[in-house]
């Protein structure tokens, strides 16, 4: 943990005194992104409030709360995921490298902001295909079987699936599973990737594979993950926000935060008093 | 006491015999129909059953094959105007349309299901026999054409639900547009329902009699194209079994035996397509 990032984010969790027009330009250079006084609804209801967080670059943040808190909504905001969902509206501004996310193309943002899901979800296709899927929707013209084995390395599952690239991803376990998802987002080499919850329905040891990857790939892209297991925050992440009711009760470096929480109910929550 | 509890057990006794019977009527029905087809027509089906045109009256031996290849072109065509119009329709309830269009797209189209074939019939006679001014097989086609838009629509459209949402997310958590999705990974997910209902829909026209009698028609001979009359096995069947020659009568059981021979092993292919699974696990 470097000073000059620690500066940087204690500058992203002040409440917003700036106003959203120097923001972009006052946007320290490491913050891969940045979310300003974003509130969002689903239908009437309100699941997000008023908030601010800045994500450094090639570092692993991790979103933290109990059930229902909106880290999941929070996280699925950064590539727009949530548009899927009818009925839903999103107020204030996220910026990649500085421009709104907002006014962007979506397919577009969504192959510079990857996303890995709760539970596996290979597409009914062979373990090649479904790692070239990304490059072929997108016309690229790299090399396949290249470009298929770099992102099967980068995702730690290359040497468990080299000889049978080709049989269907459905035979993987769903560890790898997880890592062939992992490995078939990396290969359109996002800028940043998003997990959700990635290793909820996984084993310990196929968890601690993952958690093991994430920390590699880092050098790769910014991470965002989020985690219902504080344990896996504190051992993956360089920063953790804390998120309860909606609301970013907590924002600080992953060491700070669980060793002396600014905030009496991240206390509350990183002991087990509740969530 | 006890002779409540024992007409206690008398009645769950008799329901149970009762509720058996009936499955059971409801199984032996079918076998009881291919036995009498078996008995009545299976000695009439020969190499010339197949291969001859109808012998006139007096004569013996004789065929179908012009029924059977007319029945072949009809379903051809059928297949070619209904599946297209069902598929991607079922594609735009299940993917794109509002809760409000999907309601009313759904509910005309279980409407156009039960609709009495005779009256699509008699659509496609004004739609296309009066303007041509003839019977057609391009007009059958188009009856039985229609009668699967429906069939196809429905079932393809609770394939293409079934496909699992973190599927959808997935394509397009990695920049696919909309349709990239559909066509990439719904669509293939959900191939072998989607197979299974274009079959389905295949056999339940394959046997209509109604929608044919004024659009195909009818025809002793072999049609050429599309532009003409031509026989069909369904209409066969009801003009030889409402004739007054045993001969005929013999052909007509023929007849309904190959045609139910063939709907039976449409709906077991079907079957056992879908038993593979309907789509991707999960």
């Amino acid at each position: 943990m470097n000073a000059s990032v620690r500066q940087a984010v204690s500058v992203n969790i002040n409440p917003p005194a700036t106003t959203s027009a120097n923001r972009e330009t006052a946007a320290p250079a490491d913050m891969r992104m940045t979310v300003s006084k974003v509130n969002f609804w689903y239908g009437s209801k309100q699941t997000l409030f008023d908030i601010n967080l800045g994500i450094a670059t090639n570092k692993v943040t991790a979103l933290i709360g109990p059930s229902g808190c909106g880290k999941s909504t929070l996280l699925r905001t950064l590539d727009r995921m949530h548009e899927t969902v009818r009925h839903s509206r999103l107020e204030g501004e996220i910026l990649l490298d500085g421009k709104n996310i907002l006014a962007q193309d979506v397919t577009l943002l969504r192959r510079r902001v990857g996303m890995v899901f709760q539970r596996p979800n290979p597409f009914p296709k062979s373990i090649f295909e479904n790692v070239a899927y990304g490059l072929r929707i997108n016309g690229s013209k790299v090399p396949m079987a290249e470009a298929v084995e770099k992102s099967l390395r980068h995702g730690a599952l290359w040497d468990e699936v080299k000889d049978h690239l080709h049989k269907s991803a459905y035979e993987l376990s769903g560890g790898q599973q997880q890592r062939l998802c992992i490995a078939r987002a990396l290969a359109v080499e996002p800028e940043v990737l998003l997990l959700d919850e990635p290793c909820s329905a996984l084993d310990p040891i196929s968890t601690a594979k993952i958690e093991e990857l994430l920390v590699q790939l880092k050098d790769l892209c910014t991470i965002v993950t989020v985690t219902h297991n504080m344990q896996q925050a504190a051992r993956i992440s360089d920063f953790t926000a804390f998120l309860l009711n909606g609301q970013l009760i907590e924002f600080n470096p992953t060491p700070h935060l669980f060793t002396t929480p600014a905030d009496p109910r991240t206390e509350a929550y990183i002991t087990g008093r509740f969530g | 006491m006890n002779a409540r509890l024992r007409w206690r057990k008398f009645v769950s006794n008799f329901m149970l015999t009762l509720t058996g019977c009936c499955a059971l009527v409801a199984v032996s029905v079918l076998f009881l129909i291919l036995g009498y087809l078996v008995v009545h027509g299976g000695a009439s089906i020969n190499w010339n059953f197949f291969t001859k045109l109808p012998a006139p009256v007096g004569e013996t031996g004789g065929g179908m094959a012009n029924a059977i290849i007319g029945s072949a072109k009809l379903l051809f065509l059928a297949t070619l105007f209904g599946v297209p119009v069902g598929f991607l329709g079922a594609i735009y309830l299940a993917e794109f349309s509002g809760n409000k269009v999907a309601f009313v797209v759904r509910y005309s189209a279980d409407l156009l299901n039960g609709a009495p074939s005779i009256v699509i019939g008699i659509f496609a006679y004004s739609l296309v026999v009066k303007p041509f001014g003839h019977f057609s097989t391009f007009a059958g086609g188009v009856a039985l054409g229609i009668m699967m838009i429906p069939i196809t629509l429905r079932s393809t459209e609770e394939f293409l639900l079934g496909v699992p949402r973190n599927l959808r997310e997935g394509a397009m958590a990695l920049g696919a547009s909309k349709w990239k999705t559909i066509a990439t990974v719904i669509v293939p997910a959900a191939y072998r329902g989607i197979l299974t209902a274009i079959l389905l829909a295949f056999a339940r026209v394959a046997g209509e009699t109604a929608p044919l009698l004024f659009t195909a028609l009818g025809n002793e001979f072999w049609s050429q194209g599309f532009n003409h009359p031509t026989a069909s096995l369904p209409v066969m069947i009801y003009h030889y079994a409402l004739s007054p020659y045993d001969d005929w009568h013999r052909q007509a059981w023929a007849a309904g035996l190959v045609l139910l021979a063939l709907i039976l092993i449409i709906n077991i292919v079907a079957r056992a397509i879908l038993s593979r699974g309907i789509s991707a696990p999960r």
